[in-house]
């Protein structure tokens, strides 16, 4: 008996120090929510899409759709905050960019070419180096001219767009090849979407990464003290550089979905606000936004909690211009729960609680 | 004879798993100084910390004069006239002297600028502090900024003044200035609680000692009662004979003729202001750079790892000359450095013990190659045995750890690398007699296995007990190299002098 | 000599100091092209403002020339803007006897702002297209003080009808009447409309929102709102907005979008769950702005309907600009231009050529 009370609060002490428990808090309260006010809010339906093809139908197949972007973005953007201690407000340019990128190859200088000029995979790769250079380019001036990373992502926050205009001539190309809507679609035979498996590829790449290299400690080394990592033999500034350029790359990656679900692109309103859902994807996953330790879960839950919170407020109809407002509660929430004294009184109520028992 | 000023009796303190304080009693008279000593974990802090109310005591009372009161905070206890000055020194740099005196104080807000200075420039005057009220606290030493820091006290009518670890990063003459200025409040009735490592300092300046082990009150004595070797063995509870240990091994390195050095660098300077000089090592020597902090002793040997930017030298390796621009390039020929200050430049606070003992020689063994997880704990486990680093787990992290094992926990790091040479930077600064003398004996012990090794410590005796041969600094210059039976105080002292440091 | 040189200078950098002021602020302002067609004409329009003395001289290097200012919205904001960009560039071109000067932005201090510059270089019409409707009184007193043409295109402005010469507009209340006429007309026994709204408060969203909510509110009995929700003109936000409604199983038959990059994220929506749509299809989707590419959908007969919001402004504003220099004053201040509505039943290729954005 005084054992299991041992076990219990051992557990639910542990819990309360890992940081998982943020984000899984908040997905056990937007489930209950649901589950609660409709419980339909859980139904998965097969279907036939109109090229004939099954497919999944279900909020929550939405959300895992529309989470994947989100979720391929958190992740570069943990590895940014945890080496750098600051974060990288340009991503939804960048995404511009890429996808300008992208779409100029494949739609060459017609914008409304009749056969694609390029191999997809072409586009694709231009897409991942334009995204590299950018996250290159932040890199530099984070790393080695050691300028604040949102002040040195605010260059391209403010230029991105019109960089992205640019490259295609202000022209809104639209590609031709149904092939190119598979990514932000479905792949035909296939009823999961399709953007699903590329944030699972993205997370089993990432994931191997860091189990294969060292990335992970040396980013948290770097992130947590520069100094003494140099002493270690690390090059901080390599380090950082690299995080933003891995960022880079999950950027030109969310630009193929993003432009794939509409085979077009408009500069000025794609992926338009993503880096802050992006950045408190990483703040829900419980990761110090000061840099440091981080842990990769944490965060890529944290981006599917969000893509939850926004579906589930479409569901119940709140105007879609006032979302910002509710994550602008959730952030609230984290900020208090995430303060040590609130976690510490958590932590106190939890063990006397047990102890009660204990009495009792 | 019983003109206590406070009294602590029974004091009880318990955190979760450990009871920090047990009964403890401590007291104190109006114009003394009074050392509080103990190693690392002994209870020293935690016994401050309830009396200037950062933590609530469970039980016992604190007399303050003839009044029992409760502290409840730090404010309360500033209102009774208990003082703090911390190790780190916690005013703002950015303010003046004047300023720092007195921020945060009832009368703060509306304050006639002039006249402030006037006051503090007539309390610094009074107790001597060579510091100008419209200064700028960080143009100041940092043992003027804490002299200001006890002015500071001084001025807020306080009966009790609690130094914790004040001299720890100050040179000698600074803490010969500091102990002046204790004298001085000694004689206006102050009494003084004194925290140090220093086993010297006490008993140049103290009065009393109050010595804890393990959250116990050992005992109260007179200065004079108990000479350092009793004292010692009372903190640590048991008899030492440790220091004629470390005398007998000292003598085990011989130079054998002929011998390539294991490392040697010639007319090596950095961006860190060294003159250039020349230096080497051979296998299984252990020798030191000596001389008055800022001397440029950790400067020397930041360039020969290639912390700081080399401007000019060549460095050989077994003889065969090498390039070390960075860090890496020292590690990848065998070297090792303990940085000087173990916050900034060793631990890597967040990450856990086994992280920060396995992240060297991870660097060494390339970004591509992680250890596993059952690696890192075989390694981790390993060293915490060997250096008896006492943590609770491999997991746990680092800065929760005390500073004696925090610096063990370096030290393991470089073990791990197994280095030829192995260069260490104030590997006993700020740690507990106990601790000093297990890695004194580790050098001594890694030496005679052949390992060079280069020792730097503010401590004479400890470079004297450790060192085969010393090589002096004086503003940094290369001033002398001793060696034999030139390695005693005298000697060193009038080599950093100037005295007759010529003949070489 | 060297006053000449220390002139050239000044100007040099003024000009400089000018294009990078006129760079910062417009943070969305784009296009290489637009940017160096900028800095191109911009020297002209700089250096008598910058020598004090030439601006005495009777204009001789401008002298032909008519002097506009253009201050418009961001052209990457949509095809609409970016059709009517490259319309009013075309037509201000140095060959048709126009000096120009473009600025654009979406925030309302910033057009002020360049408004405010254009001015000071005196220029002879300062066409705008306000970001928002009020705090324009000061800024075109100052015009009408400083003898400028002030010409509206686009959008209009809470400010007395005295402060500006002609204001060109779009009746949008009308736009949305035609459309919702049009959807009338193809007697459903029931409509089921998903409605997506653009960034509220907008002209374009008051009136194309209006028709359709007096059409719901007289008879709702015929006339239901499955969903009324703002994608802020943005397709991605569109095609979530449909996702949901398809998710949760609600039944509908009309997507009535306020503009063509929101039709085309909510048909990606259905395409998805296999929701037919277009003309004899399950689903009618509606449109607005006529951009090429949504008009050859009308045309594939996949959507249904696209009512026009005209870009082609600037043969209205020329007839303006003719009628002043000849001395007169515009007969009506408001001028409305034609707009179509377009079935894709009847649509042709040539409509989508000529009237496609």
């Amino acid at each position: 008996m005084a054992n299991n009370n041992k076990s219990g609060s051992g557990f639910f002490g542990k819990l309360v120090h890992n940081q998982i428990i943020i984000p899984l808090a908040a997905l056990l309260l937007l489930i209950v929510f649901n589950l609660i006010f409709d419980p339909s809010f859980f139904v998965i339906t097969p279907k036939t899409n109109s090229a004939g093809n099954p497919v999944l139908s279900g909020y929550l197949i939405t959300i895992l759709d529309y989470g994947s972007e989100l979720a391929i973005l958190a992740i570069g953007m943990t590895l940014v905050t945890a080496a750098s201690g600051g974060q990288d407000i340009s991503v939804g340019a960048t995404i511009a960019i890429c996808g300008s990128a992208l779409l100029r190859v494949l739609c060459g200088t017609n914008s409304r070419p009749e056969t694609l000029q390029a191999p997809i995979i072409v586009g694709f790769l231009v897409a991942c180096v334009v995204g590299m250079m950018c996250g290159a380019f932040n890199g530099i001036l984070v790393a080695y001219f050691k300028i604040q990373p949102m002040v040195a992502t605010l260059i391209l926050f403010t230029a991105g767009r019109s960089i992205a205009a640019w490259i295609n001539n202000n022209e809104l190309p639209i590609v031709p090849d149904p092939k190119f809507a598979y990514f932000g679609g479905f792949i035909p035979g296939i009823p999961v979407p399709a953007p699903v498996f590329i944030a699972v590829v993205c997370i089993i790449v990432i994931f191997l990464v860091l189990k294969f290299t060292t990335l992970g400690l040396y980013t948290q080394a770097v992130g947590i003290n520069p100094s003494s990592s140099r002493l270690n033999g690390l090059n901080p500034e390599l380090v950082k550089f690299i995080s933003f350029v891995i960022l880079g790359l999950c950027v030109a990656v969310a630009a193929l979905i993003k432009t794939s679900r509409l085979s077009t692109i408009n500069y000025s309103v794609i992926a338009k606000d993503i880096e802050m859902d992006a950045i408190l994807a990483v703040a829900l996953g419980g990761n110090p936004l000061g840099g440091g330790k981080f842990n990769m879960w944490a965060s890529i839950i944290g981006a599917y909690v969000i893509q939850f919170l926004t579906t589930t407020l479409y569901k119940f109809k709140v105007s879609s211009d006032a979302l910002s407002a509710y994550k602008a509660v959730v952030v609230i929430v984290l900020v208090v729960f995430s303060a040590p004294t609130v976690r510490e009184f958590i932590g106190s109520f939890f063990k006397k609680h047990s102890a009660k028992k204990g009495v009792a | 004879m019983d003109n206590a000023i406070l009294k602590m009796r029974g004091i009880d303190k318990a955190f979760p798993g450990v009871r920090a304080l047990q009964g403890v009693d401590f007291t104190l008279c109006s114009g003394e100084i009074h050392a509080l000593m103990g190693e690392n974990g002994a209870g020293k802090s935690t016994l401050i910390k309830v009396l200037t109310g950062v933590y609530p005591k469970d039980e016992g009372d604190i007399v303050l004069g003839d009044k029992s009161v409760s502290i409840k905070s730090p404010q309360d206890a500033q209102n009774l006239g208990i003082s703090t000055v911390y190790q780190e020194i916690t005013l703002c740099p950015n303010l003046s002297v004047a300023e720092n005196m007195f921020i945060g104080r009832e009368e703060g807000a509306l304050r006639n600028w002039k006249k402030m200075n006037e006051r503090a420039g007539k309390i610094l005057d009074d107790l001597a502090i060579p510091a100008k009220p419209a200064q700028q606290l960080a143009s100041c030493s940092i043992a003027v900024q804490q002299m200001v820091a006890i002015a500071r006290a001084v001025d807020m009518d306080c009966k009790v003044l609690i130094l914790d670890e004040p001299t720890s990063s100050l040179d000698e003459q600074e803490v010969e200035k500091l102990f002046k200025l204790m004298r001085d409040l000694k004689a206006k009735g102050v009494g003084i609680i004194f925290v140090t490592h220093f086993l010297d300092q006490v008993y140049e300046v103290c009065d009393k000692i109050t010595v804890l082990r393990d959250g116990h009150l050992v005992g109260e004595y007179e200065i004079k009662d108990l000479p350092r070797v009793q004292l010692v063995s009372k903190m640590l509870g048991k008899e030492l004979d440790d220091m004629s240990d470390i005398k007998s091994e000292n003598a085990t390195y011989e130079k054998k003729e002929g011998e390539t050095p294991v490392f040697t660098a010639t007319n090596l300077s950095s961006t860190e202001a060294v003159n250039p000089f020349d230096f080497h090592i051979n296998k299984g020597e252990v020798n030191g750079f000596t001389g008055l902090l800022g001397s440029g002793r950790s400067e020397c040997v930041r360039a020969i790892f290639g912390a700081d930017r080399n401007l000019s030298g060549e460095k050989t390796r077994d003889g065969k000359q090498v390039k070390i621009a960075k860090p890496i390039d020292a590690m990848k020929k065998g070297i090792a450095y303990l940085p000087e200050d173990r916050k900034v430049d060793g631990i890597i606070g967040d990450l856990s013990v086994r992280d920060n003992i396995v992240l060297a020689y991870q660097v060494l063994k390339g970004a591509l190659h992680p250890f596993s997880k059952a690696e890192a704990y075989k390694f981790a486990d390993e060293y915490i045995k060997l250096l008896d680093i006492k943590t609770a787990s491999a997991d746990t992290p680092i800065k929760s750890l005390s500073g004696g094992n925090q610096q063990k926990v370096i030290l393991a790091r470089w073990l791990l690398t197994h280095p030829d040479y192995l260069i260490l930077d104030e590997p006993t600064r700020g740690i507990d007699v106990g601790t000093k003398v297990d890695i004194q004996k580790l050098v001594l012990k890694l030496a005679s296995e052949g390992m060079a090794i280069t020792f730097i410590s503010s401590e004479t005796d400890e470079m004297l007990r450790t060192c085969s041969r010393l090589i002096v600094m004086r503003d940094r210059h290369v001033v002398g190299e001793l060696t034999g039976d030139d390695l005693n105080q005298n000697k060193i002292m009038s080599t950093i002098a100037g005295g007759d440091s010529d003949g070489k | 000599m060297k006053k000449k040189v220390l002139a050239a200078i000044m100007a040099a950098a003024m000009v400089a100091l000018t294009a990078c002021g006129g760079a910062a602020p417009a943070a969305t302002e784009a296009a290489a092209p637009a940017a160096t067609e900028e800095k191109a004409e911009e020297p002209k329009a700089e250096e008598p403002a910058a020598e004090e003395p030439a601006a005495e001289e009777p204009a001789a290097a401008s002298g032909e020339l008519i002097k506009v200012g253009i201050i418009n919205n961001d052209p990457n904001e949509s095809g609409y803007r970016t059709a009517n960009d490259k319309d009013l560039k075309a037509a201000f071109s140095e060959e048709n006897g126009f000096d120009a000067s473009f600025a654009y932005s979406l925030k309302n201090d910033e057009q002020i702002t360049a408004a405010q510059k254009f001015i000071q270089d005196g220029v002879d019409y300062l066409l705008l297209s306000a970001a928002d409707t009020a705090g324009w009184d000061s800024v075109l007193k100052d015009a009408q003080d400083a003898g400028i043409h002030v010409i509206l295109f686009d959008r209009t402005i809470d400010a007395d009808p005295s402060l500006y010469s002609a204001s060109i507009v779009s009746d949008m209340d009308k736009e949305g009447e035609t459309a919702v006429a049009w959807l009338e007309g193809q007697n459903l026994d029931e409509y089921n409309v998903i409605h997506i709204q653009g960034v509220m408060g907008s002209a374009a969203q008051k009136g194309r929102s209006g028709a359709l909510d007096d059409k719901v509110a007289s008879d709702s009995a015929k006339w239901k709102i499955v969903t009324q929700q703002t994608a802020e003109w943005n397709a991605e936000k569109a095609q979530q907005i449909v996702q949901s409604v398809i998710d949760s199983g609600e039944k509908f038959n009309v997507i009535y979008a306020e503009n063509d990059d929101m039709a085309k994220g909510a048909v990606a929506a259905l395409d998805a769950a296999n929701i037919s749509h277009g003309v004899g299809k399950d689903v009618i989707v509606m449109g607005f702005d006529c951009n090429k590419w949504a008009l050859q959908e009308l045309l594939d007969q996949n959507w249904n309907y696209d009512g026009q919001c005209n870009p082609f402004q600037s043969e209205y504003i020329l007839k303006v600009i003719d009628e002043i220099q000849a001395g007169n004053e515009p007969a009506e201040k408001k001028i409305v231009m034609n707009e179509k509505g377009f079935d894709a039943t009847t649509i042709t290729a040539d409509d989508v050529e000529n009237y496609g954005i």
